[in-house]
């Protein structure tokens, strides 16, 4: 379990002053003209050696992202672009950054600047942000006021800090999306290659990363790599921020250590599961996009990157939803087959036809008016839309649905048999007849 | 160059190849909706997915990777992609299934049926069977025009339409609106496009989505006799492929000819065929009494032959702007025979003539070479109204360089940004003396493009644009950047044989004004008759159009799908139109007529058939026996041309066309055109 004295987020509930003077207090800006000196590599080699996996969901190493960005300057600007646009359902972490503890993501910016050699960074809030987004542009008005960022600071590294609001697409999380939203195009993904560290914001090198990864990145710098490598396992190193949602005693968004246990988290910090252990259906454990998992197998697991892989699933951004036995599993996922229908782009084929044509055949088995073999059929058009699209939205529209039926076949199977005993002989079904 | 293995079979490609490429340079096919070699990569239709070594572990797009996207293997060994291995078959079929699961079966009523991408690769790559139990999505039709006809259920969201409107046409209104399942393309308020190279998105489009609304219900494409064939309806030559069934024309479509019109063609080309059927002069007719009455050849022969013959007859001929090489040579001997020199086929008050070599009336550099320039000056001309697709080429290589290009004479959006100097004569001079911000830039031009429009060409913009030309202090080894921009497809073919007035003849100006007693019109539709008092007027021609109003005698020939003719474009580039069809009624080829009235006039012209007349121009032009070629012509005529006085005077530069769609008969026949005329005016709102 976490120490009280490791915590990264200590305003993570809004209990203290938020504003630079308060973020200050609790540690914020302090010692960053000395990490600014010690340079680009200095600073890149640091992240390297706390194990930071990007935060965002992939689990991409940070500073291996870094060293992607153009070593030499070829002229063209370098940008970091902070991907505020948190949407994916279930997930409410980085909000609390924003509105809390601006700063840490502030002064992350100046110094992941330094790292890629970037004079401008871009924070992109997503659309229904506002209290969040107010609250990050008085953080940074508060900053150039300061002269902590801005031309000729005290840090001796120029950098302008842009906010963004977005129009609230959750395409527009996507981080090649993220950058046509941002060009004031329609948010839609680009193909890659090339990539953003070649061929970004307008043309020029840029990285993109989640909010939570770069407001770390301070702290990592001031208590050492080695500090928040000794946190969690190899590989999985760190605090991270979890949200868990669902049918908890008390849902929460805390900081944890990572390679804790599932029960011990919930047990911690939520009060146990709604109805004891035994009434726990299934866990989704990292946001919308990733299969759900069955209360036993996810009980004892180890919730990183790689414990939840171990069981079939993915961290993804550490959202939580538990769900109990009172949960309708298939209409669960049919609703998040709804969201994603709802928020595809639709430029690529197998996303724009295959996400609504999933749903409907979610919304029949909602009700068990299928047949069996459709399971099959459902799972076959799953993978017909994973890894054949343009960007991941739909790989995160089928994995939901492939959790599901490798995990809540039987329940499926007995919808429709319960639809199909309830048909009368003339193959009507009486509450369908009746609306 | 980049070595890549494609399906096991290694090939050396240039390294910016996309894999796309190089599995067609590897002989291995890749079917495709979205990818279009002319318009930006989309990748969005998914299916030219293929497996990589090399590369990420999942299908890729092989329309958007580049061979230098892939990386060789842990020994070196060249990256491998893979076009038949079972994923790709299985990317395919899923692609397939999900493009299918939404499009109508309504094939069998789909104009696009029998060259229908979509239903081809279905037959090749889909699955047979359906699993998709739910309703289909449906979309209401939108109104783009009076063009293009719409089927929106149809559409599979390639984009490729948007892509050309934006990127070729230059106009951006058209769009995908919307998100996933519910995106529709439209033109945001259902406006007419207002672009005249709109009809080539019904080629571009992969499926029924946009079809030819003329056309529509009309013909199936396998019943259609496929014609070769170039288009008259301006300067450029287009290649087109004329589809008829039985005598009728049904639709033309472009054929691909980098040099000329890459694959598109302007919307007069493509839609003007419905005026090929109206209006159509089927009998010859002879004024008597002051009411023109059918009759027969030879009644309407000794008419004219009369006409002739009285004493001390003056004769002569204008010919107009459709009129091939082959008539018009005819015609001229015919005229020599009688002794009379009084033929022009050129608008009142041109200057242009073979006298100063056929590089001053050419457009130089070629359509090609247009896009070599580094500077461009349009005078006097609206490229996009008088040959709308050197104004794409234009547009292309604005696009890729962003050349500066100026414009003096009357200012026109041309779908690039154009600096507009001046209306007239003045600003030229002034660009000449090197006054003004845009002459340092054209200073330093190697490569300068002089556009001058045939409207504007008098001896002194002549002068000035061959100055403009040559003056520069580093023009690039080889170029040639004087151009004449021609809007009739007459035009140059009539400078090339000396279809001009003789020493002592009477020009177009003369001519209209009573010089002459018997006057030929061939084709010539484009004139002020006003003027022309007692002159007994013989027409030539197609259509019951301006000239046959005021003719005495009518000689019905045929249109340029209805014979083989010999044309040169503006650049000097000679081809030649293939029959499609015959001519209605009792028309009859142009020379043919010419060659039976010589007899009548007792002055038989010394050849009986095509081929005769053929060898007889040749023997006298070579050159215009090199079919799909250009002579080029001397650079030194520009030089001298340059060389000339200014005599100065303020003139004001128009352009000679002001209505796109109705500039000839056939046009002016055509329903649809004057369809397209009223939308473009503003006459016509949205039908629904």
């Amino acid at each position: 379990m976490l120490a009280d004295k490791d915590r990264i987020f200590t305003n993570l509930y809004g209990r203290h002053d938020w504003t630079l003077a308060g973020a200050r207090e609790r540690g914020a800006w302090v010692g960053t003209k000395e990490f600014i000196d010690s340079g680009r590599d200095w600073i890149t080699n640091e992240v390297k050696a706390s194990g930071l996996r990007g935060r965002g969901g992939a689990g991409f190493p940070t500073a291996l992202k870094w060293t992607f960005m153009p070593k030499v300057n070829d002229g063209r600007p370098h940008y970091l672009l902070v991907n505020a646009d948190e949407s994916e359902p279930g997930t409410c972490k980085d909000r609390e950054i924003l509105r809390h503890d601006p700063h840490h993501l502030v002064e992350g910016c100046l110094l992941a600047a330094r790292a890629m050699d970037a004079h401008l960074a871009f924070i992109y809030v997503r659309g229904e942000f506002i209290r969040e987004r107010q609250n990050l542009e008085r953080a940074v008005e508060e900053a150039y006021e300061a002269r902590l960022i801005g031309k000729d600071n005290i840090h001796g590294w120029d950098l302008d800090i842009i906010v963004h609001h977005g129009a609230g697409a959750y395409i527009c999380g996507e981080e090649t999306a993220l950058m046509e939203s941002l060009e004031g195009k329609k948010g839609q993904p680009r193909l890659k290659p090339p990539f953003p560290a070649g061929m970004g914001v307008y043309g020029n090198p840029t990285t993109v990363n989640n909010v939570e990864s770069i407001a770390v990145v301070p702290e990592i710098l001031r208590r050492s790599g080695a500090w928040f490598a000794s946190i969690g396992r190899a590989n999985n190193t760190g605090t991270k921020l979890m949200c868990v949602s669902g049918h908890v005693n008390n849902p929460a968004t805390f900081e944890e250590a990572m390679g804790e246990s599932f029960k011990d988290i919930i047990e911690k910090h939520c009060g146990g599961v709604r109805g004891g252990w035994d009434n726990l259906l299934a866990v989704i454990p990292g946001g919308a996009s990733v299969p759900c998992v069955p209360g036993e197998k996810i009980q004892n697991a180890i919730v990183d990157f790689d414990g939840l892989r171990e069981v079939g699933s993915s961290m993804g951004t550490a959202a939580i939803i538990v769900m109990d036995k009172s949960t309708d599993i298939i209409k669960a996922i049919w609703r998040l087959s709804a969201f994603y229908k709802h928020e595809s782009c639709g430029q690529c084929t197998p996303c724009r036809e295959g996400t609504g044509w999933m749903m409907r055949v979610m919304e029949r088995m909602v009700e068990g008016r299928a047949q069996k073999r459709e399971i099959d059929m459902l799972f076959e058009v799953t993978k017909q839309i994973e890894g054949h699209t343009i960007c991941a939205l739909g790989d995160a529209a089928a994995w939901p649905i492939q959790g599901l039926i490798r995990n809540f076949r039987h329940v499926i199977e007995e919808r429709i048999d319960q639809y199909t005993y309830s048909s009368t002989s003339d193959g009507a079904v009486p509450s369908i007849a009746a609306e | 160059m980049a070595n890549i293995k494609v399906d096991g079979q290694l090939v050396e490609v240039p390294d910016y190849y996309t894999l796309m490429q190089a599995a067609e340079a590897a002989g291995a096919e890749i079917p495709r909706f979205c990818y279009h070699e002319r318009l930006s990569v989309a990748g969005n239709c998914r299916m030219c997915l293929v497996e990589v070594k090399g590369g990420p572990p999942k299908p890729q797009a092989s329309c958007a990777m580049s061979v230098k996207d892939l990386r060789p293997g842990p020994n070196g060994e060249p990256p491998e992609m893979f076009t038949n291995t079972p994923m790709v078959k299985k990317a395919r079929e899923g692609v397939m299934e999900f493009l299918l699961i939404n499009h109508p079966l309504d094939c069998p009523i789909c104009d696009q049926g029998g060259e229908c991408d979509l239903q081809d690769q279905a037959m090749a790559y889909g699955v047979d069977k359906n699993r998709f139990a739910e309703n289909k999505r449906a979309v209401e039709d939108k109104y783009i025009g009076p063009l293009v006809k719409t089927s929106m259920n149809r559409c599979i969201h390639c984009t490729r339409c948007v892509r050309f409107t934006t990127e070729v046409a230059g106009i951006s209104e058209m769009g995908l609106l919307g998100r996933g399942e519910d995106a529709e393309i439209t033109t945001y308020l259902e406006k007419a496009l207002t672009s005249e190279l709109q009809g080539n998105v019904i080629d571009l489009c992969p499926v029924g989505a946009l079809t030819s609304k003329p056309y529509a219900f009309n013909a199936r494409p396998w019943e259609l006799t496929k014609t070769e064939s170039i288009d008259v309806m301006d300067a450029v030559g287009s290649n087109i492929r004329v589809d008829s069934r039985g005598r009728e024309v049904m639709r033309i479509l472009p054929r691909i000819n980098e040099a000329i019109n890459e694959e598109w063609i302007s919307d007069k080309t493509r839609f003007v065929w419905d005026g090929l059927k109206s209006q159509r002069l089927d009998r010859p007719y002879v004024r008597r009494n002051g009411k023109l009455g059918a009759t027969t050849w030879d009644d309407a022969f000794i008419a004219v032959a009369k006409a002739m013959k009285r004493p001390g007859a003056r004769i002569g001929a204008i010919a107009g702007d459709l009129a091939s090489v082959e008539e018009m040579f005819a015609l001229n001997k015919l005229l020599a025979s009688l002794g009379s020199g009084n033929v022009d086929a050129r608008p009142a008050g041109s200057v242009l003539s073979a006298a100063s070599g056929r590089a001053s009336y050419l457009f130089n550099p070629t359509i090609a070479g247009i896009e070599q320039a580094d500077a461009i000056l349009l005078i006097g001309t609206n490229p996009r109204k008088e040959a709308s697709l050197i104004n794409a080429r234009i547009r292309k290589v604005w696009r890729a360089t962003g050349l500066p290009i100026g414009l003096i004479g009357e200012n026109a959006e041309l779908t690039y940004n154009v600096q507009h100097l001046g209306n007239g004569s003045d600003t030229l001079n002034d660009l000449v003396a090197g006054k003004g911000s845009f002459a340092e830039l054209w200073a330093k031009a190697k490569k300068p493009l002089v556009i001058v429009g045939e409207g504007a060409a008098s001896a002194d913009v002549l002068a000035s644009a061959a100055k403009l030309a040559t003056g520069n202090a580093e023009i690039a080894e080889g170029w040639s950047g004087f151009a004449v921009l021609h809007n009739a497809a007459a035009r140059v073919g009539a400078l090339d044989i000396g279809f001009v007035p003789a020493k002592t003849g009477a020009d177009t100006a003369a001519m209209l004004s009573g010089a002459v007693d018997v006057l030929f019109l061939l084709g010539a539709d484009e004139f002020d008759l006003s003027q022309l008092g007692d002159t007994v007027v013989v027409y030539i021609g197609t259509h019951g159009d301006n000239a046959a109003h005021r003719a005495d005698i009518i000689l019905p020939a045929a249109t340029y799908t209805e014979k083989s003719a010999t044309y040169v474009n503006t650049e000097g580039r000679v081809q030649m139109t293939t029959r499609a069809v015959f001519p209605p009624g009792d028309a009859k080829e142009d020379w043919a007529i010419i060659r039976a009235l010589s007899a009548v006039v007792g002055a038989p012209l010394p050849f009986n058939s095509l081929s005769q007349l053929r060898a007889a121009i040749y023997a006298e032009f070579p050159h215009l026996a090199r079919i799909d070629s250009i002579a080029f012509g001397k650079t030194a005529d520009i030089t001298k041309l340059a060389k000339g006085k200014i005599k100065g005077g303020s003139t004001q530069f128009v352009s000679p066309i002001s209505e796109f769609y109705l500039t000839n008969p056939i046009a002016r026949a055509s329903a649809v055109m004057g369809e397209c005329a009223a939308t473009a005016a503003g006459l016509r709102q949205a039908a629904e």
